[in-house]
C-alpha cells in the first residue's frame, strides 16, 4: 500500500484538493469582481450593500463590547506587572500597540468568523441543498458572481472598518482603567498611547484584517458550495468552516507578524 | 430539438446512466419515467449542463452542450426554463422578485415593464395574489407553481420539469398538467417532464421514455408504452410488486448477510 492510500496520505491529498479548489474559487471570485464588470456584467450593488449592513452594522455592537472589555482586561493585566517596575504609565503604550498591531485585527476576525463566516456557510449551504444554487445556474446566473462577490466585497470593506472601531474601543477601555484606577494623568496616558504608535503598526494591523476578511469569506463560501447530505451536512460544513477559518486566521497572523517583525 | 446519444454518467464507478439515447421533438411533451434511483434526476442535470458527462452527446438544437464553454452554455440556458421538484425558490426574495430575477438579470427592460411581466407570469399559474409573499409563507404546491412561473419568465423554447405533480393534490396536479399541455400546444414550448405519476404522464405525453437501471427500457407514444409487452414496462404501469423489478434493493443474500454479521 502506497503512502497516498494510508489515512494520513488521504488526509494530506484531501487537504491539497481543498486548497486548490479554494484557490480556483478565489480566482473565479476575482474575475467576477474585477474583470467581468469591465465587460458589462454589472456588480450587484444592492446585494453588496445589504451584505455590508449584515456584516458591518449588525456586528458593530458585539465588536465594540468585546474589544472594550478586552482593553480593560489588558490594561489591568499589564498594570499588575508594570507596577513592580514603577512603569505604570507605559501601560498606555502597550495597550495601544497590542491592539493596533494584534488584538484588534485578530479578535475582530475571530468574532466575525463566528458571526458572519458561519452565517455564510449556513445560508449558502442551505441554498445548495435546496437546489437554489442549481436554479441560479440553470437561469444562466453565475453563483460566484451572484452570491460570493457581494459577500466578498462586504466583508473586505467592513472587516477593516470594524477593526479600526475595535482598536479605538480597546484603547478607550485601557484609558478608563489607566486614568480612573491607575491614576495616570489623562494627558500623559494619551501622549504615551499616540507616541508609541507608528504608521507601520496601523498599516500592518489593517493589512492583516484585509487578509483575514478574504480567509473568512473564501472558506465560508467554499464550504457551502461543497455541502452534501441535507441539513446534517449544512451543520457539519458550518462547523468545519468556522474551525478552518479560525485556524487559518491564526496561521496567517503568525506568518504576517513574522514578516513584519523580521523583514520590515 | 433535443437529442441524447449514448449518454454515460458514473458516480464513484457506479454507472447511473448507462448509454441513454432518445430524442425529444420540438413543441412536444416528452415524459421520462422510471422508478426511484433510475437515473432520472441525473439525466435532467446532464441535460441542463449542470453535470459533466462521461461519454455521449447531448444536442440542444444545433448545440452540443457537453462541448461548450461556460459562456456558451449560459447562452443556451437563456432559452431554458427549469421547474424544480421543490421549487428551489430563493428564500430571501418575495415571490414576485423570484419571478422577476431572470428578467432583471438578462434583459434591459424598464422596471414597470418587468412588473407587468411578473404579473402576467403569475396569472398564468393562478397566483397573482401571492406576488408579495415570501416563499416561506406559501405552500409546497404554490411554490411549485411559482417555480413554473419563474421558469417561464424569459419565454423559453424549452422547459424542463422535475416531478411537476408529485406531492400536489389531484386538482392542482391537473391544473399543472393542463398548463404544461397549453404551453406546448399554444406556445410551441418543447417540454421534458421527469415524473413517475402515471396518470399525469399518460395524459400529457406526446412521447415517453422509460428508464430502468440507467438504460432506456422502452420508448414510444403513450399508446405504444401502454400496449408494450416488455415485463419491466408492464410491471411499472400496473404497479405490481411482483415482476422483474426486484422489490428489495439489497445486493447480498439475506441469509448470508445474517450469517456473517
Amino acid at each position: 500500500m502506497g503512502f497516498a492510500q494510508t489515512a494520513v496520505g488521504q488526509s494530506i491529498t484531501r487537504f491539497f484538493e481543498h486548497l486548490s479548489s479554494i484557490y480556483y474559487l478565489f480566482m473565479d471570485t476575482l474575475y467576477w469582481m474585477v474583470a467581468a464588470p469591465l465587460k458589462g456584467h454589472r456588480l450587484r450593488v444592492r446585494a453588496t450593500i445589504g451584505q455590508m449592513v449584515e456584516v458591518g452594522v449588525q456586528s458593530l455592537f458585539i465588536v465594540v463590547l468585546i474589544s472594550f472589555f478586552l482593553g480593560v482586561i489588558l490594561c489591568m493585566q499589564t498594570a499588575y506587572q508594570m507596577e513592580r517596575f514603577g512603569a505604570t504609565q507605559y501601560v498606555a503604550s502597550l495597550v495601544s500597540v497590542a491592539f493596533v498591531r494584534e488584538l484588534g485585527p485578530l479578535m475582530t476576525a475571530l468574532v466575525i468568523t463566528g458571526r458572519v463566516g458561519a452565517a455564510f456557510t449556513a445560508e449558502l449551504g442551505t441554498m445548495n441543498v435546496s437546489e437554489e444554487i442549481l436554479a441560479l445556474e440553470t437561469m444562466a446566473l453565475n453563483p460566484v458572481r451572484f452570491l460570493i462577490v457581494p459577500r466578498f466585497l462586504a466583508i473586505f470593506i467592513m472587516l477593516p472598518m470594524l477593526t479600526i472601531v475595535a482598536d479605538v474601543m480597546g484603547m478607550l477601555g485601557g484609558y478608563i482603567i489607566g486614568v480612573g484606577s491607575l491614576n495616570i494623568p489623562a494627558h500623559l496616558y494619551l501622549k504615551r498611547t499616540f507616541d508609541a504608535l507608528v504608521l507601520k503598526d496601523i498599516f500592518s494591523g489593517l493589512l492583516k484584517s484585509f487578509i483575514f476578511a478574504m480567509i473568512i469569506v473564501m472558506i465560508g463560501c467554499y464550504r457551502a458550495f461543497i455541502v452534501e447530505g441535507g441539513a446534517a451536512g449544512v451543520g457539519r460544513s458550518t462547523m468545519i468552516s468556522v474551525v478552518h477559518s479560525m485556524v487559518t486566521i491564526i496561521i496567517a497572523d503568525l506568518i504576517l507578524t513574522a514578516f513584519f517583525y523580521f523583514l520590515l | 430539438m433535443i437529442r441524447v446519444e449514448n449518454l454515460v454518467k458514473s458516480f464513484d464507478g457506479r454507472r447511473v446512466l448507462d448509454g441513454v439515447s432518445f430524442t425529444a421533438e420540438r413543441s412536444k411533451i416528452t415524459v421520462v419515467m422510471g422508478g426511484s434511483g433510475g437515473g432520472k434526476s441525473t439525466l435532467l442535470r446532464c441535460l441542463i449542463g449542470a453535470l459533466p458527462i462521461d461519454e455521449g452527446e447531448i444536442w440542444i438544437g444545433e448545440k452540443e452542450i457537453a462541448r461548450l464553454s461556460e459562456g456558451e452554455v449560459n447562452e443556451v440556458r437563456k432559452r431554458f426554463g427549469m421547474c424544480f421538484q421543490n421549487g428551489a425558490l430563493f428564500n430571501s426574495m418575495t415571490v414576485g422578485e423570484n419571478v422577476a430575477l431572470p428578467i432583471r438579470e438578462h434583459t434591459k427592460l424598464a422596471e414597470h415593464v418587468i412588473r407587468i411581466m411578473v404579473k402576467m407570469k403569475l396569472e398564468l399559474v393562478g397566483l397573482r395574489d401571492a406576488e408579495n409573499l415570501m416563499p416561506s409563507q406559501i405552500s409546497g404546491g404554490m411554490a411549485k407553481r411559482v417555480a413554473l412561473a419563474r421558469a417561464l419568465a424569459l419565454d423559453p423554447d424549452i422547459v424542463f420539469y422535475d416531478e411537476p405533480s408529485s406531492g400536489l393534490d389531484p386538482i392542482v396536479s391537473s391544473v399543472i398538467d393542463e398548463l404544461m399541455m397549453d404551453l406546448s400546444n399554444k406556445l410551441g414550448i418543447t417540454s421534458i417532464v421527469i415524473t413517475h405519476e402515471l396518470r399525469s404522464a399518460f395524459k400529457i405525453a406526446d412521447h415517453m421514455v422509460m428508464l430502468y437501471k440507467g438504460r432506456v427500457a422502452a420508448e414510444g407514444s403513450p399508446e405504444e408504452i401502454q400496449s408494450s409487452q416488455d415485463p419491466i414496462v408492464q410491471q411499472f404501469i400496473t404497479g405490481s410488486p411482483e415482476g422483474p423489478v426486484p422489490r428489495r434493493l439489497s445486493s447480498k443474500d439475506y441469509g448470508e448477510d445474517l450469517l456473517y454479521m
